[in-house]
């Protein structure tokens, strides 16, 4: 009886907190990918500028670990046993490519275009043995071209 | 590399300028030389306190700074073994690099970078 109580609690738990940081998270992303809509990432090799105006190049890089919530996690579980597309997994993923790509902006604030952008997803921690995922690892990663001043 | 001072870049090892790009080439620069691949790794696991912090945030949701930051910091630490390696060959840039991770087992992950050792002019 106490363990169904404890699980109930931690649901309970999850939903809220896990909704409420979901919430902040995403008005935050919102807003700070509207402020770095000025550097272009673009996942092509070519650069858009001719050789002579480029001063630098350089790799950036960017990552986030997110971690999905009691409550979002025992809903996958459910979905384990019906199967179909698990929504609540798809925003926690959604996240932490999006963070990822916002810091690896961050990283180059002078950059005129960061080129050849790769996005790459990996399970990490106590769960990632298992069936189910704890957490996940969001890297984006491209080079930041860097302009000759005009 | 008298002027590299323009490419404002980044991992400096005993003193000298190696630029790496994840795309063929240095944009700009002309590659004179390769010397084939080169790569780095490092297996990293978190410690307690981490981890029992992570066990809560499993809890609630949201990033795990913890993590974020020793994954950096571990990737960051294969980028310099590779540049290290390119080093000792010679070169003066690394191109086309990858990471990649993988967790071999529970609890450490393993952080890998590879690239192409090359010189440019």
């Amino acid at each position: 009886m106490n363990d169904l109580i404890l699980i109930l609690a931690l649901t309970a738990l999850g939903y809220f907190a896990g909704t409420w940081a979901e919430k902040r998270h995403y008005r935050s992303i919102y807003e700070r990918e509207k402020q770095l809509l000025h550097i272009p990432a673009i996942t092509m090799k070519d650069i858009p500028y001719p050789n002579g105006e480029i001063r630098s190049s350089r790799l950036v890089e960017g990552s986030a670990v997110i971690s999905i919530d009691y409550f979002k996690r025992l809903l996958a579980g459910l979905r384990n046993i019906f199967g179909g597309t698990i929504i609540s997994y798809e925003s926690l993923l959604d996240r932490a490519r999006r963070e990822a790509l916002l810091r690896m902006k961050e990283s180059a604030p002078d950059a005129a275009v960061i080129v050849n952008v790769r996005i790459e997803t990996s399970a990490i921690g106590k769960y990632s043995s298992k069936r189910n995922i704890g957490c996940i690892e969001a890297l984006a990663y491209g080079t930041a071209i860097k302009l000759r001043q005009q | 590399m008298e002027n590299s001072g323009e490419h404002s870049t980044v991992k400096t090892v005993s003193g000298q300028n190696i630029v790496i790009t994840n795309v063929e080439t240095i944009p700009g620069r002309k590659i004179v030389e390769h010397f084939g691949l080169v790569s780095g790794s490092t297996i990293r696991a978190k410690h307690i306190g981490r981890d029992l912090m992570a066990s809560l945030k499993n809890i609630v949701g949201g990033e795990l700074k913890g993590y974020t930051q020793l994954l950096s910091e571990s990737r960051d630490q294969a980028t310099r073994r590779m540049v290290r390696q390119a080093v000792d060959l010679g070169a003066n840039a690394v191109v086309n690099v990858r990471f990649s991770t993988s967790s071999v087992a529970q609890g450490a992950a393993e952080l890998y970078a590879y690239g192409t050792a090359v010189r440019v002019e």
